[in-house]
């Protein structure tokens, strides 16, 4: 049991490596910050070429989004860092991982808004556009505002994914919290740092999935 | 007298969705301050038809004239600005969920004819109190019935001072003790003298307040005339089939 303790839960060595995790958790907020910014902007794009009525734009966006929603996160960002440098594109650890995740989840969000959209009675747009509003005021004031609303659970859980795949970036060595974790486990040959960051992850997701269960229960609910 | 002036007029309209001819050819005037009711049995394009008069759908062939201006070859960027002179009201009504009453009357307004805030606020309060909710401001679409709703989707579409008014069988989903205060309503612009086209199965409404009526049928004009004529001298087979039909009460359930 003492070893159990010593091995998983050691204080001094969480202590100690604290400040490198926090350092970690930082990076992760960070890249969780700039990838979800930008998935959710291109995921906005992407549904709205997808529901275009233009063919064109239509079938390159559908096509955009199942190629990025079948390519495993993993071999995208493996390609993005290793792969690209051969052809003379070699991007630091960061934004490769920026990029990579960008594709991969602005396929995701875009699924998630086209439901969303998808779900607007089509009266709402006919109303709308009979009161002289244009397309795209008739999208921002009247579609969108009922889109998300229809769709934020699935927002805020795709969210939660998010944060959960950066910690694939330890993989191209991006000093975020689970790539700091392991570091400070193979210094001091032990495993609490791991815990201690899995623990963080706890404090970081667990409200939001909190919050994702309880809107999902008061939804079914009221209906 | 003055000549009375065409606020409407449809010409030859054709329709047609893929193989589908919908409406055969249409031809229809309103004068300035008529209410013209439109009726037939469902199928008959009557939807299709007003739905033409602001572009919704587009026409096939044919051409469609507001005060004059035809409106079927303007280009699509010149749309919303002759949508503000037609008002146009749903079956499902179709306020905005996630406004209150008040926003839902000022939206257009405010985004469309470029009001100020509080010249919208004050031209939806006045027009949600010619519809009698001006209590209901404040309240939100889900919280009012029906009928009430409907009043204040009548009240957006006039903020914007239209100069014709579309009426896409408006009390067709209302609960039976809820349409009397719609079509108290459509009676009180009557009387200001707002131009209108009404698909409706009210006959009761169209005999007491309509100055013609129209009988759709098979994407045609089958026939036209006052109420008196349409409703105590039909002269086709199928408008008197039509007629007693309804009479019947057959009509709903064929409009389900």
């Amino acid at each position: 049991m003492d070893t159990f303790i010593q091995t998983f839960f050691n204080i001094d060595i969480m202590m100690q490596a604290f400040p490198l995790l926090m350092k970690g958790a930082v990076m992760t907020l960070k890249l969780c910050a700039v990838v979800i910014l930008c998935g959710l902007t291109g995921g906005l794009m992407l549904a709205l070429a997808a529901l275009s009525p233009r063919r064109f734009l239509r079938w390159s966006a559908i096509g955009f989004i199942d190629l990025f929603r079948a390519l495993p996160p993993l071999v995208l960002l493996v390609f993005v860092y290793s792969g690209l440098p051969f052809a003379g594109i070699r991007l630091a650890p960061f934004w490769a991982v920026v990029i990579a995740f960008f594709l991969n989840n602005s396929a995701y969000f875009a699924e998630v808004f086209r439901a969303g959209i998808n779900a607007v009675p089509k009266g709402q747009t006919e109303a709308a556009r009979a009161t002289g509003l244009s397309g795209p005021q008739t999208l921002i004031h009247v579609v969108l505002p009922q889109a998300i609303r229809n769709v934020l659970p699935d927002l805020l859980s795709n969210t939660v994914e998010v944060v959960k795949l950066t910690s694939l970036a330890s993989v191209v060595s991006l000093s975020e919290l689970l790539y700091n974790a392991n570091m400070a486990r193979s210094v001091t040959y032990n495993s609490s740092p791991l815990v201690l960051a899995a623990g963080m992850y706890l404090v970081l997701l667990w409200p939001l999935v909190r919050v994702v269960s309880r809107y999902q229960r008061g939804l079914s609910s009221s209906h | 007298m003055t000549k009375p002036r065409t606020m409407l007029e449809i010409a030859g309209l054709e329709k047609s969705f893929g193989e589908v001819q919908v409406l055969k050819s249409i031809d229809l005037k309103v004068q300035e301050g008529e209410l013209v009711f439109v009726i037939g049995p469902s199928g008959s394009g009557k939807s299709t038809m007003l739905r033409c008069c602001n572009r919704l759908e587009e026409p096939t062939s044919g051409s469609i004239f507001i005060d004059g201006q035809r409106i079927t070859d303007i280009p699509h960027r010149d749309l919303d600005r002759m949508r503000l002179k037609v008002g146009m009201v749903f079956q499902g009504f179709n306020l905005y969920p996630q406004m209150s009453v008040l926003k839902n009357v000022m939206l257009a307004q405010v985004k469309a004819l470029k009001r100020s805030k509080a010249e919208a606020e004050a031209r939806a309060l006045e027009m949600l109190d010619q519809v009698g909710l001006k209590h209901k401001a404040g309240a939100m679409p889900a919280e009012l019935s029906g009928g009430q709703q409907q009043r204040v989707a009548i009240a957006r579409a006039l903020a914007l001072d239209p100069q014709v008014m579309l009426f896409d069988e408006p009390t067709s989903a209302l609960d039976p003790e809820l349409v009397g205060s719609v079509l108290k309503v459509m009676k009180g612009l009557r009387e200001k003298g707002m131009t209108m086209l009404v698909v409706s199965h009210e006959m009761q409404f169209a005999r007491e307040a309509a100055d013609r009526v129209v009988f759709m049928d098979q994407g045609y004009v089958a026939e036209q005339g006052t109420p008196e004529e349409i409703f105590g001298a039909p002269k086709s087979e199928r408008l008197k089939t039509f007629l007693s039909r309804v009479s019947h009460g057959d009509v709903e359930a064929e409009a389900d």
